[in-house]
């Protein structure tokens, strides 16, 4: 069981949001957290690589300055095996490269625009990680 | 100097909305897939929060004409609806209801100093190097090519 947070996860995506359309404000750009990294793949020489580089460290650096605030690193559950995460992390690589985004450029900042291809991605990558919960949890794990 | 000042505390307000929203946190993202066992409603809030603001907030943006660092704003342009959007979508949530990790919780949880985050990072890049290898390999196939189009 994990506890239902409606105000802080109502606040934690407002922020989101704003960083979202300050980006879009200051650099022209899209939130989206796989387009970001995948962009960094690339040659560094291109004058693309330091505003991705300095916002990606940024959000590695986030929990930390969170704990110089609050006293506490923030705490997170991971209750899944090794092997999972590795296989779940490959195909997360594989389906966001393939499918041109992921939660943030798709979920909402594709949705925001009222993008067809954002829609319809976001239905799909919601209706397979529920099934794949489902299959995982009360069909073969249950 | 200024461009990466401001990405930089960009992303710093970003994982922080992250962090807090629970999206980081694989346990919260599985239980929210979980609907029929121990389901946790909570992301449904983030993405409300997380859209509601950036729809409004974009069209303002918009309404500036242009950037304040950059000469234009660098939006796709695609409207189809391919096999590739659909299958690679449906690819990504399989294996981010496998590890609960998705590319944007999975980036501040790196900052927590622990392991799993490490190992599915990895993974990710992995996969998208894969399909960056695949594709190069096509596009270097004359037939592949001619197939695909």
């Amino acid at each position: 069981m994990t506890e239902f947070t409606p105000v802080m996860s109502l606040l934690g995506g407002a922020l989101i949001g704003i960083a979202t359309v300050v980006l879009m404000g200051i650099h022209g750009r899209i939130a989206g957290i796989n387009g970001i990294v995948g962009g960094l793949l690339t040659s560094p020489a291109s004058g693309d690589w330091s505003w991705r580089a300095a916002f990606i460290l940024g959000m590695i650096v986030s929990p930390i300055a969170m704990s110089a605030v609050t006293g506490d690193l923030p705490q997170i559950t991971v209750p899944v095996e090794p092997i999972m995460l590795a296989v779940g992390g490959f195909l997360v690589g594989v389906g966001t490269s393939l499918g041109s985004g992921c939660t943030s450029g798709h979920g909402v900042c594709g949705i925001a625009r009222l993008s067809a291809r954002s829609i319809v991605a976001t239905l799909t990558f919601m209706a397979t990680g529920l099934l794949t919960v489902y299959l995982t949890r009360h069909v073969i794990g249950g | 100097m200024l461009k990466t000042l401001s990405a930089f505390a960009i992303g710093l307000v970003f994982g922080t909305g992250i962090m807090l929203s629970g999206m980081a946190n694989p346990a919260k993202v599985l239980n929210f897939f979980d609907i029929f066992g121990t389901w946790d409603p909570s992301l449904m809030f983030v993405m409300g929060g997380a859209l509601i603001v950036t729809a409004i907030g974009y069209r303002l943006v918009f309404r500036m004409g242009h950037p304040l660092l950059a000469d234009g704003f660098s939006l796709p342009t695609r409207k189809d609806l391919d096999a590739k959007l659909i299958g690679g979508s449906a690819i990504f949530g399989i294996g981010w209801g496998l590890s609960g990790f998705c590319p944007g919780g999975l980036v501040p949880a790196l900052g927590l100093g622990r392991m799993e985050p490490v190992v599915a990072a990895t993974a990710i890049v992995v996969g998208m190097i894969a399909v960056r290898i695949v594709n190069r390999l096509r596009a270097a196939t004359p037939a592949a090519s001619a197939n695909q189009a």
